[in-house]
């Protein structure tokens, strides 16, 4: 499997970085790079192996439904870098 | 007529009624003041860690249940990244690889036939952030995050539907499910059940589905029912035409009744759901299950507790309602269309029932109908007519169904409420048993009974009863 830089650009979009030509081109290479570690890892006859889906061996951890003490909104918009009407201002979503 | 057939899925998304939010403590309660009931963790801060509410699983496992889904062991939760001001982490944990279960169906009647609709899958996830636009600020939003980490139920179909009244009668039976259960208040005008569906068009007898077309932005069972309906239309209208319709995801608009497509953000469906590393898997074992399994059939008592405490039914009431479905829905329907519950109730564990019984009739075979029986009880409460009257429009309801205040015109059943033309029948009985009327002035009240009974005769129990009592009273004194 080889990545493209137009693979890579893309995930850059959906990770909201702007790349420079330069970087792209590096980090094509780099993520190629990693992508061929894992094939060689691939390589290992994993059948029978459960998959793994937490690197801790834990499972079913709860709280129970008790509620605790929110926080005020005047902490909670502390670093807010835009706030009205006790809510967070945000550039407009819609029309 | 009908040259395609039309597949549609339903995704219904359905906020639990736990005291607190999925992973962590805040409450949850409805209509708190913006950004009162948050904390780091359903703000999204850096390092947080979320906890797994036990009783949203208690939840979700009783729906899954519910839903003959198959309970998948282990159960993982994932990170489904997007970027939007409602989700404060750019990604919501959610369920896709193992969600907590799948496989199962629920049955739904349409017009009396069942059916069985495929549950795909049945998983927890947490809820956005409200937005706010307002209308003296038209270049920002305003972000409200008390309903960020709320837990979501997420019921995803498979596309077994094949026209909106299917998709209307699962809707309904996935409402009162949850309603049953008791694991969501359902309030739509609150948001509280949010829909998305799928539609698709094939060929009458081809086997393949179409190309599907998916419809966000339902709020409603109105706006899916219009929705669905609409873009059957239009599906069927491009077929017609040889276009080639596309796969695509479109939004519905209330005001103008249509969908339109979305405009196509170029991350739209990616995704890239991970496993989410904070948050162990969840392994519900069997002595788990089996107890969920058992309490479901206690629900039934809690569906008949609601009756008792908000509707004010007697126990009795309460339970013949909820031992019969037919009887159940039909009560349900009633009071929906207005009808004050308790008469509602009066009327069908009684002289239905009796009726049944006298006809050796199920409920299904009749053909009152919850409109009908609304509209009765609304012309007695008027005093349009008087309880004699009213027994036997509901006989007829009963035998041939039809308009109530039209029986009424047909049978002349309506109440003389006529002061002027009761009071000459009055002076008539009065005159032709004088009897009565001294032994009345005896004391005997049994007396008064037996004129008012005449009266009655005379007026075929079309007299308003309580002014026959009073002009009886006036007229022979004692009143
Ligand atoms: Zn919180």
């Amino acid at each position: 499997m080889r990545l493209t830089p137009e693979q890579v650009e893309h995930v850059a979009l959906l990770a909201r970085l702007r790349l420079s030509e330069e970087e792209r081109e590096r980090f094509t290479t780099q993520l190629n790079s990693i992508l061929e570690h894992f094939e060689q890892l691939q390589q290992l006859d994993t059948s029978g192996v459960p998959p793994m889906s937490h690197a801790v061996a834990m499972s079913n951890v709860f709280r129970e439904d008790d509620p605790a003490d929110p926080l005020t909104p005047e902490d909670a918009l502390q670093n807010a870098p835009d706030r009205a009407r006790d809510c967070f201002r945000v550039p407009r979503v819609i029309e | 007529m009908a040259k395609y057939r039309p597949n549609i899925g339903l995704e219904v998304h359905a906020e639990l009624n736990t005291r607190t939010k999925v992973f962590c403590g805040c409450p949850t309660a409805v209509g708190a003041q913006p950004n009162t009931q948050v904390c780091p963790v359903c703000l999204g801060f850096p390092g947080v860690l979320p906890v797994l509410n036990r009783r949203v699983v208690e939840f979700a496992l009783r729906a899954a249940l519910a839903m003959n889904c198959e309970i998948v062991r282990p159960s993982i939760f994932e990170r489904k990244g997007y970027y939007y001001p409602d989700l404060p982490k750019n990604f919501q944990i959610s369920q896709k690889r193992a969600p907590l279960g799948r496989k199962g169906h629920l049955e739904v009647t349409v017009n009396g036939e069942t059916k069985r609709v495929g549950i795909y899958d049945v998983h927890i996830e947490e809820d956005a952030a409200k937005l706010l636009h307002p209308e003296d600020d038209r270049g920002h939003s305003l972000v409200d995050f008390n309903r960020s980490g709320v837990p979501l139920l997420e019921i995803v179909s498979d596309p077994d539907m094949n026209s909106a009244a299917e998709a209307e009668a699962y809707m309904n039976a996935v409402r009162d499910m949850l309603l049953y259960l008791g694991i969501s208040e359902c309030r739509m005008e609150q948001g509280q059940l949010r829909f998305e569906a799928s539609v698709s068009l094939r060929p009458e007898g081809e086997s393949e589905l179409g190309t599907r077309v998916e419809i966000k932005n339902l709020n409603s069972f109105r706006a899916v029912i219009g929705a669905v309906g609409y873009e059957i239309w239009r599906q069927s209208q491009a077929l017609d035409s040889g276009e080639e319709l596309v796969q695509e995801t479109r939004l519905w608009d209330d005001e103008r009744g249509a969908t339109e497509p979305m405009r196509t953000k170029e991350t739209a469906m990616d995704y890239r759901y991970f496993p989410e590393p904070d948050l162990t898997p969840l392994e519900v074992d069997d002595e788990w299950i089996g107890r969920i399994r058992a309490e479901l059939p206690e629900l039934a008592e809690a569906r008949r507790r609601r009756l008792t405490e908000q509707h004010g039914l007697s126990d009795y009431d309460a339970g013949i309602l909820t031992g019969d479905k037919v009887l159940a829905d039909l009560f349900k329907a009633t009071a929906a269309e207005g009808a004050p519950a308790k008469a509602a109730a009066n009327w069908l564990t009684g002289e239905f029932l009796r009726l049944l019984k006298e006809g050796g009739l199920a409920a299904e075979q009749t053909r009152l109908e919850p409109k009908g029986l609304a509209e009765l009880i609304g012309l007695v409460e008027k005093g349009a007519i008087n309880a004699p009257a009213a027994k036997q429009v509901f006989g007829k309801l009963f035998e041939r169904g039809g308009s109530p205040s039209e029986i009424v015109k047909e049978l002349g059943l309506a109440q003389i409420s006529d002061e002027g033309e009761i009071a000459g029948v009055v002076d008539g009985v009065i005159e032709e048993h004088p009897d009565a009327v001294e032994n009345f002035h005896k004391g005997k009240e049994q007396a008064l009974k037996f004129l008012v009974g005449q009266v009655m005769r005379k007026t075929r129990g079309r007299a308003n009863p309580q002014l026959v009592n009073e002009l009886l009273r006036k007229r022979i004194g004692g009143g």
